[in-house]
């Protein structure tokens, strides 16, 4: 788990070296993803973007992603806390909750 | 006055102490009941469906109907711990209760279905279960005149097919939804329907440094439509995993619904508790099992007196009895 996280960070940064990639929080609330505190379905960001997200809600969440562009588990973690991916390759990826399947979204990332 | 302020002393107290207590409209139910719009509820359809639900033409032996193991007068299970299926096979999981599965957005103790009209005609054709041919199914209904006219009438042009025979099912299980149970009449007011005790254990229930168990327990339907591994002692079943091989599914199953739960023992997915008191010991442990336990779930060190409030608690979500009228089946 830590040296995923360690491997995130890095392509972050290498990323991040490049053409000024942004930061995006989606909070895990009420059981729904939201950004900006708006339920959030669809979200359109760019190769080498971060999507942090953030549990709201008193119980834990997890997100996870079996897409063909970004596979990832970050397991299930308490309220307060947020971890974060990076998005490197352009496509989609289905975001999703195992705990929560009503919990999905889809990131298209160009 | 002394007396009022000692109330709103309480009260403030009371409010502080229970983190997540859900504003009371969370536990009413919802006005409408949902159905899709390839499948809106009718009075025909819930008819046929009926018929159907209780035919034990519909299983291989002719012998088992759904209502064998969604028994009505077992609060649509069977008082088993494990269902019993075609040729007295013994299943691996518990029946659960059909009631509410109209508000469910998945089905199944591992949620691999997603609709009522997905699910129903899985038990049919399941070997396990009703052992039947769906082909020949349709064949049988098709040469008996009463139901002919019945999904004429249910889903005009369409005739009788797998289809049909599915979203009729579903539509009567939409039907069977809660009755107004001591607890909702609490809830909208009335102090007398439910004890101080039952108030406590609710009080515990919802809060999050005694029981917790709204964290996964919540709302009207007292479910997550989530999934969790709670620590059950020897259980060998993936569960949810089966479905979604993400590991905090290991051993997950989806939280059932509370309401009418003094009708559906034994409980859990494999009946292994046979009272309401065991499973309240249960959490009170913090589970059995600690091997990809839901991170929810710890040692509660709740008092005899706290657990026996939440079991009185549990007890209040039993509704009015149902009236369930037998039909007469078509011939
Ligand atoms: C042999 C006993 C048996 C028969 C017959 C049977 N069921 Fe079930 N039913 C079960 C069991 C056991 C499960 C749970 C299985 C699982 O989760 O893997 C279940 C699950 C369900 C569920 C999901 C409930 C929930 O809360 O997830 C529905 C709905 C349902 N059955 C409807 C039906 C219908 C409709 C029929 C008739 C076409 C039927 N069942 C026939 C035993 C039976
Ligand atoms: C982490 C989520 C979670 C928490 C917290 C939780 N439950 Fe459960 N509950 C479940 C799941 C999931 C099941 C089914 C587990 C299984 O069969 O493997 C269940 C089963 C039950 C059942 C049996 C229902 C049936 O039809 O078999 C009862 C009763 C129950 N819980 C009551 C409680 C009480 C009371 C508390 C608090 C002390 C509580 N639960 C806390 C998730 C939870
Ligand atoms: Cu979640």
């Amino acid at each position: 788990m830590k040296s995923r996280v360690i491997i995130l960070l890095g392509s972050l940064l290498l990323a991040a070296g490049g053409a000024g990639a942004a930061e995006y929080t989606v909070a895990q609330h009420n059981k729904t993803f939201e950004k900006d505190g708006v339920k959030v379905e669809k979200m359109t960001i760019k190769a080498g973007d971060t999507v942090h997200f953030k549990n709201m809600d008193p119980w834990f969440h997890n997100v996870f992603s079996l897409s063909d562009i970004k596979t990832f588990d970050l397991g299930s973690y308490p309220q307060g806390q947020q971890k974060s991916v990076v998005f490197d390759k352009p496509g989609t990826a289905e975001v999703e909750c195992a705990i929560h399947p009503q919990m999905l979204m889809e990131l298209e990332v160009q | 006055m002394k007396s009022s302020m000692m109330m709103t002393v309480m009260i403030g107290l009371l409010l502080s102490m229970n983190l997540q207590a859900a504003p009371k409209e969370d536990y009413l139910r919802p006005e409408k009941v949902p159905a899709p719009a390839s499948n809106k509820i009718t009075p025909e359809r819930v008819e046929l469906g009926k018929a159907l639900f209780f035919d034990p033409r519909l299983s291989g032996s002719n012998w088992i109907s759904c209502a064998t193991c969604h028994n009505p007068a077992l609060g649509w299970s069977d008082g088993l711990p494990t269902a019993i299926g075609h040729g007295m096979k013994v299943l691996g999981r518990a029946t659960p209760t059909i009631l509410n599965t109209a508000y469910q957005r998945k089905q199944m103790w591992d949620g691999r279905f997603r609709s009522l009209e997905d699910q129903a005609l899985g038990p049919i054709a399941a070997d396990v279960e009703m052992n039947q041919d769906l082909d020949e199914v349709v064949a049988e209904l098709k040469v008996i005149p009463g139901y002919v006219s019945m999904f004429e009438k249910a889903y005009p042009g369409e005739g009788v097919s797998q289809a049909t025979i599915a979203k009729a099912l579903a539509s009567f299980e939409r039907t069977v939804v809660s009755t107004e149970a001591p607890f909702d009449r609490w809830i909208k007011g009335d102090e007398t329907a439910i004890s101080e005790s039952a108030k406590n254990g609710f009080a515990w229930f919802e809060d999050g440094s005694k029981g917790n168990c709204a964290a996964c327990h919540m709302g009207f339907n007292f479910m997550d439509d989530g999934f969790h591994n709670v620590g059950l002692k020897g259980n060998q079943d993936a569960g949810r995993f089966a479905e979604v091989p993400v590991p905090v599914m290991k051993g997950a199953f989806k939280t059932p619904t509370l309401r009418d739960i003094t009708l559906t023992a034994p409980y859990m997915h494999n009946g292994m508790y046979a009272t309401l008191e065991e499973v309240v010991a249960h959490y009170n442990r913090g589970g059995d099992t600690k091997d990809n336990l839901d991170p929810n779930l710890k040692p509660l060190n709740l008092t005899a007196q706290e657990q026996k409030d939440i079991v009185e608690f549990l007890k209040t979500l039993t509704g009015e009895p149902m009236v369930v009228t037998v039909p007469q089946l078509p011939q």
